[in-house]
């Protein structure tokens, strides 16, 4: 099977770790290759009401990944951009779009992983993204009257030692919105504030999540407050024992 | 009246300088909103309701002419004149004439976003009727001289103490008092005083029945009934979207409906009007203002399938933490920022983008009105046709033209690190507004550089 790694820009640029655990991950399910061509998905621009924009990034996505038997990313946000936008804006995309994934939904729905070998002793809170949640139904949110299965939670659930903490709000925005952070930094800080506390009056000592750019802007919070919390992508966590294995003397993984 | 804002923006960052404050309003509109899951949560068919729901306005809504004439065919045969405004100007005219007729000078007023969004209180009051709105939070903001800040609960944006110095300088109620079965005992006598000398009452319509002619109108405070059966004119101003084909499908609605908006499992008063008493006129307004078009828009058209309920306001955590005055529209919240650019795309372009696109007001939505796409829809309509946030604008475009040459898109991606490794002075200033509250993250090695020194 061959696999197309996609490496949302913004992870590339910062968080080299996020990439470095997906790919680990992925190779175990196939041959995994990253085109080196690729820039972004484009969202930034679709979000932004300039959606037009966002098509060149789409062509060069088009042009890297159209071969691959799947296409997977750490990222429910972006992957979402192009599953709902991608075939609109850029209709060559229609072929590729169903095998475009996010991480942890082909590891649950296309994969069916129930043989993870992880390990990570810590306390534990899923920050549900929005667009995983209620764009891809990773999991079942507050206001549908369903029974979805929580997928990134059945995840969490194969890896020792992690114990999850439910925070009061289970699925409330954390109030990054792509340009809404940097447009309404009044709200935006606000929510992102509100979450936090939530996350540590549960008792977590970490937040993990399917997208790093809600981690992001909540780290941006944690690093200026000097909060007792820190933040972890949910690859670095599935991925942790295999990791932890080549690094001597390291209890867990919190940069690889 | 209360402040009117250019943008949320502006809005939501006065009402972010007192933190207590937000964090008090995102608490009350949180637990509604947790009422309303557990009130829908016992309802197992809860999401079969809400298709059903969905599909009969739908339907309604491609046949809205056939069901408004039905409707007013039948009102007619009932005994009740109708009337068509297609604005919201002919259906001030409208109401105004009615109440000259009747030489009216005081009109009570209940439960009607619509005349709000008219503007017919002060239309009436320049003519010298008085307007006593009789729901308890609207009578509250009405003496405060503001707008509501919320469809259901129009005063949630204030507390206890500033009630209790407005009932004290209205309603002469003591100084001090904050007791809220005081001051809604005071509320309930001033207003029982209203009720028995207005000339007319005015009351909006939550559901209007094709097939049987009559309307329902929901509350809790019973004020609609006391001012309908009181007064010899009762006037009914209803949005042409509020119509529904059969009496049989009210079920459906009154179901959702108080469920979504309070978590209670019907309102306290579903009260349903067919024809004037003996001796008593019953008109009904049926008002466009600009409903028609937003029908014709296929990608907003289901916005109209709207009742009214609030929930997405509840369920917004921008709404909870910028308050409903920060919108620059009548309905404040996620609904009125997919309504309101159909009515002036430049005056409410900040309104799509008040969002995170996060989904909840959709999948809260007792009616399936896909708010979040139509917030992302309105959002490229409002950035081709108007002049909204060029500054973005511009640094999308050459952000796009980036992202189409790889090589470019590495190169800037390498000097943007580099800059960021850069003095603490020069990131950190007045122009970022990410970095005022929060850091940056910090670049070690990107993955392309891992990468290819470790893929073999």
């Amino acid at each position: 099977m061959e696999i197309g790694l996609f490496i949302p820009c913004y992870i590339n640029q910062f968080y080299p770790e996020v990439g470095k655990a997906t790919l680990q991950l992925l190779q175990k399910y196939g041959n995994v290759t990253y085109p080196m061509s690729q820039t972004c998905c484009g969202q930034p621009m679709a979000n932004s009401g300039c959606e037009k924009d966002g098509v060149e990034a789409l062509k060069v996505f088009y042009k890297n990944f159209k071969d691959f038997d799947y296409v997977v990313g750490p990222s429910a946000s972006c992957v979402l951009h192009v599953r709902e936008h991608g075939a609109t804006l850029y209709p060559e995309m229609s072929s590729l779009v169903p095998k475009v994934y996010d991480l942890t939904e082909f590891m649950y729905d296309v994969m069916k992983d129930d043989t993870l070998e992880a390990s990570f002793g810590h306390q534990v809170a899923v920050h549900k993204s929005c667009h995983g949640l209620r764009g891809m139904r990773l999991g079942q949110c507050s206001e549908r009257v369903t029974c979805d299965v929580s997928k990134q939670d059945k995840l969490l659930e194969q890896v020792d030692g992690l114990s999850l903490v439910k925070p009061s709000r289970a699925d409330e925005c954390c109030g990054f919105g792509g340009t809404f952070s940097v447009s309404q930094p009044d709200v935006s800080v606000r929510m992102g504030n509100d979450r936090l506390n939530d996350y540590i009056n549960a008792g977590a000592e970490y937040i993990t999540s399917g997208d790093m750019s809600c981690l992001m802007h909540l780290d941006g919070i944690i690093q200026r407050k000097q909060l007792p919390i820190k933040v972890i992508h949910l690859a670095e966590i599935l991925a942790s024992k295999a990791i932890n294995s080549n690094a001597k003397n390291s209890q867990h993984v919190n940069a690889i | 009246m209360s402040t009117q804002y250019k943008s949320h923006q502006e809005g939501a960052k006065v009402f972010n300088k007192n933190p207590k404050r937000v964090s008090w309003h995102d608490k009350a509109l949180w637990f509604v909103r947790e009422k309303r899951d557990t009130a829908a949560h016992s309802i197992p068919e809860w999401e079969e309701l809400r298709e059903i729901a969905s599909q009969i306005k739908a339907h309604t809504l491609s046949h809205l002419d056939k069901y408004l004439l039905q409707f007013e065919e039948q009102a007619k045969a009932n005994g009740i004149h109708v009337h068509w405004a297609k604005d919201a100007k002919e259906h001030n005219d409208i109401v105004l004439s009615i109440l000259q007729k009747h030489k009216v000078k005081n009109v009570v007023k209940s439960k009607s976003m619509l005349t709000e969004e008219c503007g017919l209180n002060p239309h009436l009051n320049q003519h010298d009727i008085e307007v006593v709105d009789t729901d308890l939070g609207e009578r509250i903001v009405q003496l405060a001289k503001e707008h509501p800040s919320h469809i259901v609960l129009p005063a949630i944006h204030k507390k206890k103490e500033e009630v209790g110095e407005l009932f004290h300088e209205h309603l002469n109620t003591e100084k001090g008092a904050t007791d809220p079965t005081y001051l809604t005992r005071a509320a309930r006598k001033h207003l029982r005083d209203e009720f028995l000398k207005a000339d007319a009452a005015i009351t909006g319509v939550n559901f209007a029945v094709a097939e049987s002619g009559g309307f329902v109108v929901c509350t809790n405070e019973g004020n609609v009934d006391m001012g309908a059966n009181l007064a010899p004119v009762h006037i009914a101003c209803m949005g042409i979207e509020k119509i529904i084909p059969k009496v049989e499908h009210l079920g459906v609605f009154l179901r959702l409906l108080a469920r979504s908006a309070t978590g209670q499992a019907i309102t306290t008063y579903s009260s349903h009007f067919h024809q004037p008493k003996e001796g008593k006129e019953m008109h009904i307004v049926l008002v466009d203002n600009g409903r028609t078009e937003q029908l014709g828009r296929d990608d907003f058209r289901k916005s109209l399938n709207c009742i009214r309920c609030g929930a997405c306001m509840n369920t917004c955590p921008i709404y909870r933490r910028s308050g409903g005055h920060s919108y620059t529209y009548t309905i404040p919240g996620p609904i009125g920022s997919i309504l309101s650019p159909g009515k002036d795309l430049r005056k409410h372009s900040s309104l799509p983008f008040a969002s995170t696109l996060c989904g909840s007001c959709s999948d809260v939505c007792p009616v399936k009105i896909d708010i979040h796409t139509q917030l992302y829809k309105w959002r490229q309509i409002i950035m081709e046709e108007t002049n909204y946030d060029p500054a973005k604008k511009m640094s999308m475009k050459m952000a796009g033209k980036a992202m189409g040459n790889p090589t470019l898109f590495k190169l800037m991606g390498k000097v943007g690190n580099t800059f960021l490794k850069g003095p603490r002075a020069l990131i950190y200033n007045g122009m970022n507004t990410w970095g005022l509250e929060r850091e940056l993250p910090v670049p070690t090695q990107t993955f392309d550089d891992w990468y290819k020194k470790n893929k073999n």
